[in-house]
């Protein structure tokens, strides 16, 4: 086993673009749980329209990368408004019921076979992002410090995705420390009672699910640039699974526990996978087949998420004070 | 006790002024109504909760709402403020019809309630708690959170005010720590000061002294007096006697979703209905009453 | 504590009466080997040829829907070949399981060969998913392989159909959906109504006792008898340490329950390693009855050592939704590593006769479906409104405060809830299976419909989930009259949210704050 390697190919992973796309997605969830305490189970869904956006935009219709985008901030407004006049009414689970609900039925229409013309179905759609890549200002080559290093490509392509994420992470945080921000955590608390100061507190959830919302679908556009292809089936429930993970270990209600925790959980994911691959191929784990990894990581997830809400609540850099607040 | 109460309602000069002449029947006319309901009808799965013929509150009394349990108090409480949807029925404030108006539009228009279980937004400061209540400000649309220039003087504003209504609760000193880390009176204290920040007309007070300690129940008392002689209307629900007694102005008698009587203390205290529909049904305060006069 | 115990005796004498009757039962004919080429789509002409050893025990061409038998001589294990040759160019025979499978036979056994055909676009997606491992989806492609994901067949539905018959077969199918849906719920919302919590991994419960049935109907093995030596250590360890608790001195009971347990890991594992040696297997319905008390016990324990130690610490109830997605996927994952990606089918009850009755045609699994989940229902609504614990059932979804006051151990109701909600589930899942197949995900997306239901019926309410379900049931298999299969869950969830819009508490519901 090639520890350096394993160490090298983490660190690759932590600061790659997949890290930056998931810390994108988990602000979102941020806005959306951390701040407004909305459940939403169904991030992924954002990401697929906003994916989706991207790629129908310019591989079906031929409009340019920009419009591209344009059409999956659209498409997310959309979804957040479908989820959420019927459920931002009702108590909590409700919307965490039809999140999590809306973003499956969402992947089973687009992979439809009657939605194949637009979509693609279940073989997705490719090529719409060369414009992207057209404009990528560094020569060939790779860059990178000893072990790691990254093509031209990947170097664009994590300016971009970071750069979004700096942007998201500043928007977050003039949002959250402005009276705005206030009326959020306000609902967060307890929302008849800022019902009662006069917030319309309808409004307010819908503006954080929106803004959540297309957060997740920036992250989704990102996934189509960066792969240069889309399929249905790369938006499973799980990922918004992750997003939680990540959200939770990095520390809920913080500006920066989403982008902490997609970075320190891609390290520790990539660490288990590359170890457990490694160990498959020495033979020490007979039981273990290659194709088993990518599940049992799946499953290392769930634990990781039980653990934290029973152990660490607040995450990595969760205030300890706020956590203590006896809520009840 | 009760011979102070009568004391510190015949010592408020003004209020035994504006209710003057008033017949104490249930649903009578007062001579200046801020709040009229006419009607108002709510019912669960074929109970009748709330079936209000007429009620009119005067402007600047303190009114109290009693009745036994489940007679439908804070479901009325509910209907007026829009925390919940009426059968049928109408109500207005300052002549503002509120029929189908969400609790956030009843707030604005200067009609403020607490709650009976106390809703201090626990992972805010205090002084977060007391800015959330300030209306109109820029900041909270949110475009206008970016623009800070915008909204900072305002914000400084708030930040006074606040701080003069945290000092006249005797909370300044709090005004950092957590809403959560407060005892149940100071919470109290903090929704009542709250409330006040929204700069209401009428606040609607939801069982005040009810889970406070026997300490603090004067000192809220003498807030909520105070509330009246700043010019405000306070209408309150409380199953204490003594305090109702004690600072009401007028009190209205709820059971089984009606207003059975209405009247100053005396003619409530003096009216048998009441006594058989709530006092009689509750263990020992019956006795208590007779007791006090 | 006495009548607990005697319940439990009888149905394990119940158990052991009613495996050998089955086993007889099953006993009847010859053995053959048979199947049906209809994944994608029916294909005729394709020849099959089943060997023993070398010697060619008979060759078959698949008629015009595709399926196809040979008579066996006897109990054996022999391998049956597709030729290549046969298969339509616009097809090619997916990899797994392959153009050549062995499988034995037991006695009397009727055994069912699937192939598989796959146009020739479909490999090329699944041979690259290499991208799709980093956002999270490594697993799933590989399992995606047969059947269109999130679509539930009927039988005797095609292109060709008239429209009447179709209604009718497409309302049998949605019929028996429904009750399979049903009966899975109850479960799900007794346990929002007692706890106030949405169990997230309600549908892994599903896919486990389908999976068990599976387990234990096709030869356990090591891994089987493992499993269940776990179980009933584990249950000796509880039954143990609650015996004990208040009778023998703080410390005891733990350390009793300690050792059982411990014994118990020691002898699975030694059970494990034996491996093939204790090999065994029973009919599927005795299977089903084991997945049935392994999900109960499975759900029990949850309660116990996750929930209400959840409780006890006053976690809210926000977090326990998030504990709970993360249950489900530990568990749903474990599955799928433990028993692999592939869609697979029960060994007995395969492609049968459909039985005419008027206008209705149905295999006699599908009506033994419909016939026994009603009885289930039945008993299962006999048994909320007439035994003692059945109504302090429902008292607790009513109002859990209430009851505790009233001197219900709230506790206690809620852990023969859970026990209830596994074993139902469990049992919904072999249904399940057995009307369609069984794979890793299919609880999941049975979740989604049982959200619907629920949500449909009035959440906390187990009379609504029953109607609910059924509706669920209906809507989505009538929904592909008119508009494509692949679809029909989505009808289905749109139905949901439609009546969140209009009624959210639900059909039976009270109408109460929910906002």
């Amino acid at each position: 086993m090639d520890f350096l390697y394993i160490l090298a190919t983490a660190i690759e992973t932590a600061i790659g673009p997949i890290a930056a796309v998931y810390a994108l997605a988990a602000i979102g969830l941020n806005l959306h749980f951390g701040y407004t305490g909305l459940l939403n189970f169904g991030q992924v869904g954002f990401m697929l329209v906003g994916g989706y956006g991207v790629a129908v935009s310019v591989s079906t219709f031929g409009l340019p990368l920009w419009a591209g985008v344009l059409a999956s901030i659209g498409c997310a407004v959309l979804l957040a408004l479908l989820l959420g006049i019927p459920t931002l009414r009702l108590r909590a689970d409700y919307l965490s019921i039809c999140t999590i609900a809306v973003a499956e039925v969402a992947r089973l229409v687009y992979r439809a076979e009657f939605a194949r013309d637009v979509t693609g179905g279940v073989y997705g759609l490719q090529g719409f992002a060369s414009a992207f890549y057209d404009a990528n200002p560094f020569p060939r080559g790779d860059y990178g410090i000893g072990d790691i290093s990254f093509s031209a490509r990947d170097l664009w392509m994590m300016i971009a995705a970071w750069g979004l994420v700096l942007v998201a992470s500043v928007v977050m945080w003039l949002l959250i420390h402005s009276p705005w921000g206030r009326v959020i955590k306000g609902i967060r608390e307890d929302e008849e009672a800022v019902r009662s100061l006069g917030k319309n507190v309808f409004a307010y959830k819908m503006q954080s699910l929106v803004l959540g919302g297309v957060f997740g679908a920036l992250a989704g556009a990102l996934i189509a640039v960066n792969q240069q292809t889309i399929t249905p089936d790369q938006f499973m429930p799980q990922v918004t699974f992750y997003l939680w993970a990540m959200l939770l270990l990095g520390g809920a209600g913080r500006t920066l526990g989403p982008v902490l925790g997609a970075v320190v959980m891609w390290f520790l994911l990539t660490v288990f996978d590359e170890t457990l691959r490694s160990l498959a191929a020495t033979g020490v784990l007979p039981f273990l087949q290659g194709s088993d990894v990518g599940a049992l990581r799946h499953a290392m997830v769930g634990l990781a998420l039980l653990l934290l809400i029973v152990f660490r609540p607040q995450g990595i850099i969760g205030n300890r004070k706020e956590m203590l607040v006896n809520v009840k | 006790m009760s011979s102070d109460a009568t004391e510190v309602t015949a010592g408020g000069p003004a209020p035994v002024d504006r209710m003057a002449g008033v017949a104490a029947t249930p649903g009578v006319a007062k001579p200046d109504p801020i709040l009229k309901a006419h009607g108002v009808r709510r019912s669960f799965g074929g109970l009748t909760a709330v079936d209000v013929e007429h009620l009119e509150v005067q402007r600047g009394t303190i009114t109290a709402l009693i009745g036994p349990n489940g007679a439908g108090k804070s479901t009325l409480f509910n209907l007026l403020t829009g925390f919940d949807r009426v059968d049928a029925g109408e109500w207005s404030f300052e002549g503002r019809r509120l029929n189908g108006l969400g609790g956030h539009r009843v707030a604005r228009s200067g009609m403020v309630r607490t709650f009976q279980l106390t809703k201090a937004l626990t992972r805010l400061t205090v002084l977060d708690n007391m800015l959330l209540a300030a209306q109109g400000q820029l900041g909270e649309r949110v475009w206008g959170a970016f623009l800070r220039s915008g909204w900072r003087g305002q914000e400084r504003a708030n930040i006074e005010r606040a701080e003069q209504l945290l000092e006249r609760f005797k909370l300044l000193d709090k005004r950092h720590e957590m809403a959560g880390n407060l005892s149940g009176g100071q919470r109290k204290l903090l929704e009542m000061a709250r409330s006040l920040m929204v700069d209401p007309s009428m606040v609607m007070l939801d069982e005040p002294m009810a889970g406070v300690n026997p300490a603090l129940v004067q000192s809220l008392l003498g807030h909520i007096t105070a509330l009246r002689d700043d010019g405000m209307t306070v209408l309150f629900v409380e199953h204490d006697m003594d305090v109702i007694m004690g600072i009401s102005d007028w009190i209205v008698v709820l059971a089984q979703g009606q207003v059975i009587a209405e009247g100053r203390p005396e003619d409530i205290r003096a009216d048998q209905r009441v006594v058989d529909a709530y006092l009689g049904a509750q263990h020992g305060e019956p006795a208590d009453a007779e007791e006090g006069r | 504590m006495r009548r607990r115990l005697v319940t439990v005796l009888l149905a394990v004498i119940a158990a052991i009466l009613a495996v050998p009757a089955m086993a007889v039962a099953d006993d009847q004919s010859g053995e053959n080997l048979n199947g049906q080429i209809r994944i994608p789509e029916t294909v005729e002409g394709i020849d099959i040829t089943v060997f023993q050893g070398d010697e060619e025990i008979g060759a078959v061409t698949t008629g015009s829907d595709g399926s196809w038998e040979v008579e066996l001589p006897g109990p054996g294990d022999y391998r049956v070949v597709l030729d290549q040759e046969s298969v339509p160019d616009e097809f090619v025979v997916d990899e797994s399981p392959g153009a050549e499978i062995e499988v034995s036979v037991r006695p009397g056994q009727q055994r069912t060969v699937i192939f598989r055909l796959a146009p020739p676009g479909q490999e090329e997606a699944e041979a690259s998913p290499s991208e799709s491992a980093d956002s999270g989806g490594g697993a799933d492609a590989e399992a995606d392989g047969g059947g269109e994901e999130g679509v539930t067949t009927a039988p005797g539905v095609s292109a060709g159909t008239p429209f009447g018959t179709k209604v009718v077969q497409l309302a049998v199918a949605g019929l028996i959906f429904g009750l399979i849906i049903a009966i899975s719920a109850i479960g799900l919302s007794l346990i929002f109504g007692t706890t106030k919590m949405i169990n997230f991994a309600h549908g892994d419960l599903v896919t486990f006792g389908a999976v068990m049935a599976m387990l234990f109907s096709t030869g356990a093995g090591g891994f089987g008898n493992s499993l269940l030596v776990l179980l009933v250590a584990g249950l000796l360890a509880a039954g143990a340490g609650s015996l004990l608790s208040g009778r023998a001195p703080r410390p005891v009971p733990a350390v009793v329950a300690a050792v059982i347990a411990l014994v118990g890991v020691a002898a699975s594992t030694v059970v494990g390693i034996q491996g093939e040696a204790l090999d065994w297997e029973v009919p599927l319905a005795g299977a089903a009855l084991v997945a049935v008390l392994m999900g109960a016990a499975f759900g029990a324990g949850l309660e116990r050592y996750v929930w209400r130690p959840l409780r006890n610490r006053n976690v809210a109830l926000i977090q326990m939704f998030i504990v709970s997605i993360g249950i489900s996927l530990m568990l749903r994952h474990i599955l799928l590593v433990a028993f692999g990606g592939t869609r697979q089918r029960y060994d007995e009850f395969q492609l049968q006769e459909m039985w005419r009755l008027g206008p209705i045609a149905i295999t006699p699994r599908d009506l033994s479906i419909v016939g026994l989940s009603v009885l289930v229902l039945v008993l299962v609504a006999c048994m909320l409104q007439f035994t003692r614990i059945g109504k302090a059932m429902r008292a607790v979804a009513d109002n859990r405060d209430l009851a505790e006051s009233s001197g219900i151990d709230v506790n206690r109701v809620t852990l023969y809830v859970w026990s209830l909600g596994g074993g139902l589930s469990a049992l919904g899942g072999v249904f399940y299976g057995l009307n369609q197949t069984v794979y890793w995900q299919m609880g999941f997306h049975l979740l989604l419909l049982m959200f619907a239901a629920v949500t449909l019926g009035g959440l906390g309410t187990a009379y609504g989930a029953m109607v609910g379900g059924l509706v669920i049931g209906l809507v989505a298999q009538l929904s592909t009259l008119w508009f494509p299969s692949q679809l029909m869950n989505a009808w289905a969830l749109a139905i949901m949210i439609v009546v969140l819009l209009v009624r959210p508490q639900g059909i039976l519901g009270r109408r109460e704050r929910v906002g």
